[in-house]
């Protein structure tokens, strides 16, 4: 379980995350919605400890990770996509992946992961030992995802997997992800702007407005409210 | 033609050192995007403490290169650590800075150890009277023979490690995109740290290598500077972004100044390559083999 409470993350003087409290339960989908610098990317950066919160507390499983480093977040099961270019185009695709699982130091985990990974996305498989830069976007978007998957991570940070891709992609990634917390029982954090698709996979979700949560609940119930879609949702 | 064939196996010679300089610059450059103008005095430094033990002392040739390949790997970890962590997210200006200032200190140091003005000659590994093919001389001694050896097997190690280990991806990746890296799990910190240390003994091998050539390197605190201006020179025809174009680059260079040596004028070397920089700068900016649009120095 990922509990966040009452995360302030500050850049010089602008409060990006303003006292946000989160509780994501194990082996569900969480969405995290809202505008353009309402906080949501930040949310995902406190967690995984590229930036350090100003105050607050954040927890996984029993842990204080408020002050953790990231290269030491990842080492605890939380891995992170993140938003666009995640992927490292000079490097090719089995090069990103093994990537994804290095820390845990093991070949035959990692030759595992790798065939589970290819038999996931067919298409990285046939690519694997091209550059990532002859990928097309929604070819990134799958080796990112498939490189965090590579860690066997317990949880899932991701940023804006929609963005930029055909919603037919889309539509792929987020049936993957449902398929993962089915399979695996994998938590996931997934932030959007796209808030149509993140709300038909997500289990709750949270509407973050100039860093506040300004509403929180089941998803269903969320998608039902117009009032709130009209508001922040855009749908 | 035998003249021509002689100039070309000594420019071979050269550009291996040239190379094993310009390979280091380029390492320290993809890693951190920063020229080290220090390697110069770096591979001055360790090159002094192996002459120190050869030549002072009596030691096994061996044994000093081994002393001072380690001081060099000491040296680039100490100097990433203690000086280019601080301002490494600052305007890269200050990072040339630094590397200068250190060049600086080096050479000063030095010149209180060892002596600023004399000038100690070295004793290279292997024989260097060349080979006699029928009753002419080679310009390529055994001693040449060791100097392409040593740098080719290096190239070749250095090349498996990137390419072929696990901790080779690692460091290529911090270089890439060093946050995608960190949020990897990459130690970045520890690898900039461990890739100078690489870097500077990379240079520590050229130095010993060039102080003992068969030209008579007469060693100073002074030719090392030369050093570092071919190394550099070799490593932007290569396109600094390229470790294969830093060697390719190193071995034009070595033959071409080989030539000019001879066909023009022995007195200007460094002029030369000050030259070819140039003409390279404002022709093909970006090297011969790098893809990188932009660059900043």
């Amino acid at each position: 379980m990922l509990e966040l409470e009452d995360v302030v993350t500050t850049y010089g003087a602008v409060r990006a995350l303003d006292g946000v409290s989160l509780t994501v339960p194990d082996g569900t989908i969480t969405a995290v919605l809202g505008a353009n610098g309402a906080g949501k990317t930040t949310l995902l950066r406190s967690v995984n400890g590229l930036v350090r919160p100003r105050s607050g507390r954040i927890r996984y499983a029993g842990k204080d990770l408020t002050r953790t480093k990231v290269d030491n977040v990842v080492r605890a099961g939380i891995a992170h996509v993140p938003e666009g270019r995640g992927v490292i185009t000079e490097l090719t695709v089995e090069e990103n992946l093994r990537l994804g699982a290095l820390w845990r130091r093991n070949r035959r985990e990692t030759q595992a992961s790798l065939t589970e990974v290819y038999g996931m996305f067919p298409p990285l498989a046939e690519r694997r030992n091209r550059s990532a830069d002859t990928l097309s976007g929604g070819e990134r978007q799958m080796l990112a995802v498939s490189r965090a998957l590579m860690s066997r991570p317990k949880l899932l940070l991701l940023d804006e997997p929609s963005l930029g891709l055909a919603p037919r992609v889309t539509a792929q990634i987020m049936a993957t992800l449902r398929r993962l917390r089915e399979r695996q029982s994998l938590t996931v954090v997934l932030v959007e702007q796209n808030a149509r698709s993140a709300l038909s996979v997500a289990d709750q979700a949270i509407v973050l407005n100039l860093g506040r949560v300004v509403a929180s609940g089941a998803a269903s119930e969320l998608a039902a409210d117009e009032k709130l879609r009209h508001a922040y949702l855009g749908f | 033609m035998f003249r021509f064939l002689n100039l070309t196996l000594n420019g071979v010679s050269l550009g291996m050192i040239y190379a094993a300089v310009a390979l280091a610059l380029v390492m320290i450059w993809r890693a951190t995007r920063i020229v080290n103008f220090a390697q110069g005095g770096m591979l001055m430094f360790t090159t002094f403490i192996a002459w120190d033990l050869a030549q002072r002392h009596h030691i096994n040739y061996w044994v000093a290169l081994a002393v001072a390949v380690g001081a060099g790997l000491v040296i680039g970890a100490v100097a990433e650590r203690l000086l280019v962590r601080p301002v490494e997210n600052g305007p890269p200006l200050n990072a040339v800075i630094v590397t200068l200032g250190l060049l600086i200190f080096l050479q000063a140091l030095a010149g209180m150890i060892w002596g600023n003005a004399q000038a100690h000659s070295y004793s290279p590994a292997y024989s260097i009277v060349g080979y006699s093919a029928g009753d002419r001389t080679l310009l390529f001694s055994p001693n040449d023979v060791y100097i392409v050896t040593a740098v080719l097997i290096v190239v070749v190690v250095l090349y498996l490690l990137f390419q072929r280990t696990s901790l080779g991806l690692q460091m290529r990746a911090a270089a890439f995109s060093p946050e995608v890296a960190r949020l990897l799990g990459v130690r970045v910190g520890r690898l900039l740290t461990l890739g100078w240390a690489i870097a500077a003994a990379l240079g520590a091998l050229a130095g010993i290598l060039a102080a003992g050539t068969q030209t008579g390197y007469v060693q100073t605190v002074g030719p090392f500077d030369a050093l570092l201006v071919y190394g550099f020179t070799a490593a932007v025809i290569g396109g600094l972004d390229s470790p294969i174009g830093a060697v390719i680059g190193g071995l034009l260079l070595g033959i071409v100044l080989s030539y000019a040596d001879s066909y023009v004028s022995n007195n200007i070397q460094t002029m030369y390559a000050f030259l070819i920089l140039i003409a390279v700068l404002m022709v093909r900016p970006n090297g011969l083999f790098s893809r990188s649009a932009a660059r900043r120095v």
